[in-house]
C-alpha cells in the first residue's frame, strides 16, 4: 500500500515537472533605440497563461542590448534573460534573427516561444517556423494553460478561430494581439541574465535606411485615445487641421483608413484596419470613415466609439456607441472647442 | 530569370483573384516590362481545389506565362506549412529566382506562408514591399512597411517578396488577353507527385461568430455628443 502510494507520488512528480519541461515559455523582446517595445509586455501575460516559468530574450547590437536590458529585467514574471548581442541583429533582420532563435529554443528547451503580433514579430516568426518546420500561430487573443489550444480571429475578425495545436509542433511559435492581453508590470523583477552565443548569418540581405514618422503624440497601437479619419476630409490639409486639434485637446493619437491613406491624407502607419493596426483604446473618435469590414477589424473592440458621418446610413452606426449625423468639417471644430472648454 | 508568382486561395467558396495576390502579378508584369533586369518567364501558381483554376487564368490573364495547379480536395484545409512546403518542391524544381506573394491570405489572416517558405528554402526575405526594385547582378532593393514607418533594405535574388496593398494598383485583364490566357499552359500538379502529406496540423476546435456590438444610437447635437462623452467618463 505505502508502495503503491510511493510510486504514484513519484509518478506524479515526475509527471509534474515533465509538464514543467513541456512548458517553458520564452517571449522575444522587441526593442527600438535602446528602448522596450511596450507591446512585447503585452506578450508576456500571454506567456504567463502557462503558468510556468517565462524568460524573455533580448537580440540587438551590443550597444542596443546593453541599452534595455536594465529595463526588461525588471519586468515582472520574468526569471530569466537570454542576451545576443552582435552587429548582424541590429535591425532585427528576419535572415539573421531567425537561425538565432532556431538554435536557441531547442537548446534551452523552450517549448513556447511568444512575440507581439508587430512588424518585427510578423516578420521574424514565420521564417523561425519555416526553419523548425513548426506551425506559425498568428495573432492569437487567447489561449488555454494547457498550452496548446488558442483563439485567433479569422475572416478579418469576422469569425474567431480556435484550435488545438498537435504535437508534431514541438516548439509553438506564437504571436499575440497585443489589444487582448494587458501589459506586464514592470519595476517588481530581478532576472537573471544569461548570455547566449550570436550566431553570425550568412544572408545576403543588408539593412539600408529607415524613414520613421516623428510625431509628438502617443503612440497609435498604444494610445488609449484614437482620433481616426477617412476619406471625407478630402484632402491631407484638411486632415491635419480638422483632426489635430481634436487629438490635442483629447490627447489622442491620430489615425486614419485605408481610403484616407492611399488617397495620401495620411500617413501609412496610421492606418488602423485588418492590414494595419489593430486598436482598442478607451476612446475611438471616427471621422468621415464609413465603417468598411476591414476597418472594423482594427477598432472595434475599442471601449468606447463614437461616429461623425454625413451618412445616415453609414455602416460605422452599427458598432458606434454615439453617432452623430453631421458635417465633420462644421462638427469636429465645435466639438473640439466644446472639449477645450469643458477641460478649462 | 524566372519569375514565381503566387496566388492561392484555399478553403473558400468564392474563387476570386485574391486582391493581395493580384498586387504580386502586377508587380511580376511591371518588373518585367521596366526591363532593368530580363525577366524570361512568369509562372503563376495555386494551390487549392478544381475552381482554383480561375485564380491561375485571371494571372494568365493579366499577363503570367504560364500556371501551375496544385490540386488540393474539395473543401480541404491545407495551412501554410502545408503551402510553403509544396511551393519549395515547385519552386526547386523550376528553378525560380524570384517568388512574390500576397503578404496574408484574407481569409485566414496567418500572414504567414512566405515567411515560412523564405525559412524552408533558406532564401532572403522582402516582407510587406511597398517598393520593389530588380538591378543588375541580381541585386534586389526593397521598401518594407514597419511600425512606425518605411525601412529599406537590400539583397540579392533569390528572394521571397511578400507584397504590401501599396505596392501598384493592378490592372484589368482586357477581353483579347482573357481570350489568349484560355490558349497558356496550367500543369496540373497532385499533392502527392510531391511527395507531401498535407494533413493539417492544427485541429479545429470551433469556428464561433464574435461577440456583436450593438450601436448605441444616434445623437442630434454636438451638444448631445459632448454630453455622452461626458457621461462615459472620457472627456
Amino acid at each position: 500500500m505505502l508502495l503503491r502510494a510511493a510510486l504514484r507520488t513519484s509518478r506524479l512528480s515526475s509527471l509534474a515537472s515533465a509538464q514543467r519541461r513541456l512548458a517553458s515559455s520564452l517571449v522575444f523582446l522587441e526593442h527600438k533605440n535602446g528602448k522596450l517595445n511596450d507591446s512585447s509586455l503585452n506578450a508576456v501575460t500571454a506567456a504567463q497563461t502557462l503558468g510556468s516559468d517565462t524568460a524573455g530574450i533580448v537580440v540587438g547590437s551590443k550597444s542596443d542590448v546593453d541599452g534595455v536590458l536594465e529595463e526588461v529585467k525588471k519586468i515582472d514574471g520574468l526569471t530569466k534573460i537570454y542576451t545576443a548581442a552582435s552587429d548582424d541583429y541590429a535591425h532585427a533582420l528576419a535572415e539573421n534573427v531567425a537561425p538565432l532563435l532556431a538554435s536557441v529554443l531547442p537548446a534551452k528547451n523552450i517549448s513556447h516561444l511568444f512575440a507581439a503580433h508587430t512588424a518585427v514579430g510578423k516578420n521574424v516568426f514565420p521564417r523561425l517556423a519555416g526553419i523548425l518546420d513548426s506551425s506559425m500561430i498568428a495573432d492569437i487573443v487567447a489561449l488555454e494553460s494547457s498550452g496548446d489550444v488558442f483563439t485567433r480571429p479569422i475572416y478579418a475578425g469576422n469569425a474567431i478561430l480556435k484550435i488545438k495545436s498537435s504535437p508534431k509542433d514541438a516548439i509553438k511559435i506564437v504571436t499575440v494581439r497585443t489589444t487582448a492581453f494587458d501589459k506586464a508590470k514592470t519595476g517588481g523583477g530581478s532576472a537573471t541574465v544569461e548570455e547566449v552565443e550570436a550566431k553570425s548569418g550568412d544572408s545576403t540581405t543588408k539593412y539600408v535606411s529607415e524613414e520613421l514618422t516623428i510625431s509628438s503624440r502617443p503612440d497609435l497601437s498604444s494610445a488609449s485615445r484614437v482620433v481616426s479619419g477617412g476619406r471625407a476630409l478630402k484632402s491631407q490639409e484638411n486632415f491635419n487641421k480638422i483632426l489635430d486639434p481634436l487629438a490635442d485637446a483629447l490627447g489622442a493619437a491620430v489615425g486614419a483608413s485605408r481610403a484616407a491613406v492611399d488617397a495620401g491624407y495620411a500617413d501609412n502607419s496610421l492606418q488602423v484596419g485588418q492590414t494595419g493596426k489593430v486598436v482598442a483604446p478607451e476612446l475611438y473618435v471616427a471621422a468621415g470613415i464609413s465603417g468598411a469590414i476591414q476597418h472594423l477589424a482594427g477598432m472595434k473592440e475599442s471601449k468606447l466609439i463614437v461616429a461623425i458621418n454625413k451618412d445616415a446610413d453609414a455602416p460605422i452606426f452599427q458598432v458606434a456607441d454615439v453617432g452623430l449625423v453631421a458635417d465633420l468639417f462644421e462638427a469636429v471644430p465645435e466639438l473640439t472647442k466644446k472639449i477645450e472648454s469643458a477641460k478649462a | 530569370m524566372s519569375l514565381l508568382q503566387y496566388g492561392v486561395k484555399v478553403h473558400n467558396e468564392i474563387m476570386l483573384m485574391p486582391p493581395r495576390h493580384s498586387i504580386a502579378v502586377e508587380e511580376a508584369i511591371r518588373l518585367r516590362e521596366k526591363k532593368s533586369v530580363a525577366v524570361d518567364s512568369i509562372t503563376a501558381i495555386s494551390i487549392g481545389p478544381a475552381k482554383a483554376v480561375d485564380t491561375i487564368r485571371t494571372a494568365l490573364a493579366m499577363g503570367a506565362d504560364a500556371g501551375i495547379h496544385v490540386v488540393t480536395p474539395e473543401n480541404a484545409i491545407v495551412e501554410p506549412i502545408a503551402v510553403a512546403s509544396a511551393l519549395k518542391k515547385v519552386i526547386e524544381d523550376k528553378k525560380i529566382d524570384l517568388v512574390i506573394m500576397g503578404k496574408q491570405a484574407i481569409d485566414d489572416d496567418s500572414g504567414s506562408t512566405g515567411g515560412i517558405l523564405a525559412g524552408k528554402l533558406g532564401w532572403s526575405q522582402g516582407s510587406f514591399a511597398s517598393k520593389l526594385e530588380l538591378k543588375e547582378g541580381g541585386q534586389v532593393d526593397i521598401t518594407r512597411e514597419i511600425d512606425g514607418g518605411l525601412e529599406q533594405i537590400s539583397s540579392k535574388l533569390p528572394v521571397i517578396v511578400t507584397t504590401d496593398l501599396r505596392l501598384n494598383e493592378p490592372r484589368y485583364a482586357s477581353l483579347p488577353n482573357i481570350m489568349k490566357a484560355k490558349k497558356k499552359k496550367i500543369e496540373t500538379i497532385k499533392p502527392e507527385d510531391l511527395g507531401l502529406d498535407l494533413t493539417p496540423r492544427l485541429e479545429t476546435i470551433s469556428v464561433s461568430e464574435p461577440p456583436k456590438r450593438q450601436g448605441g444610437g444616434k445623437v442630434e447635437s454636438v451638444d448631445e455628443l459632448v454630453s455622452k462623452m461626458k457621461e462615459a467618463g472620457v472627456i
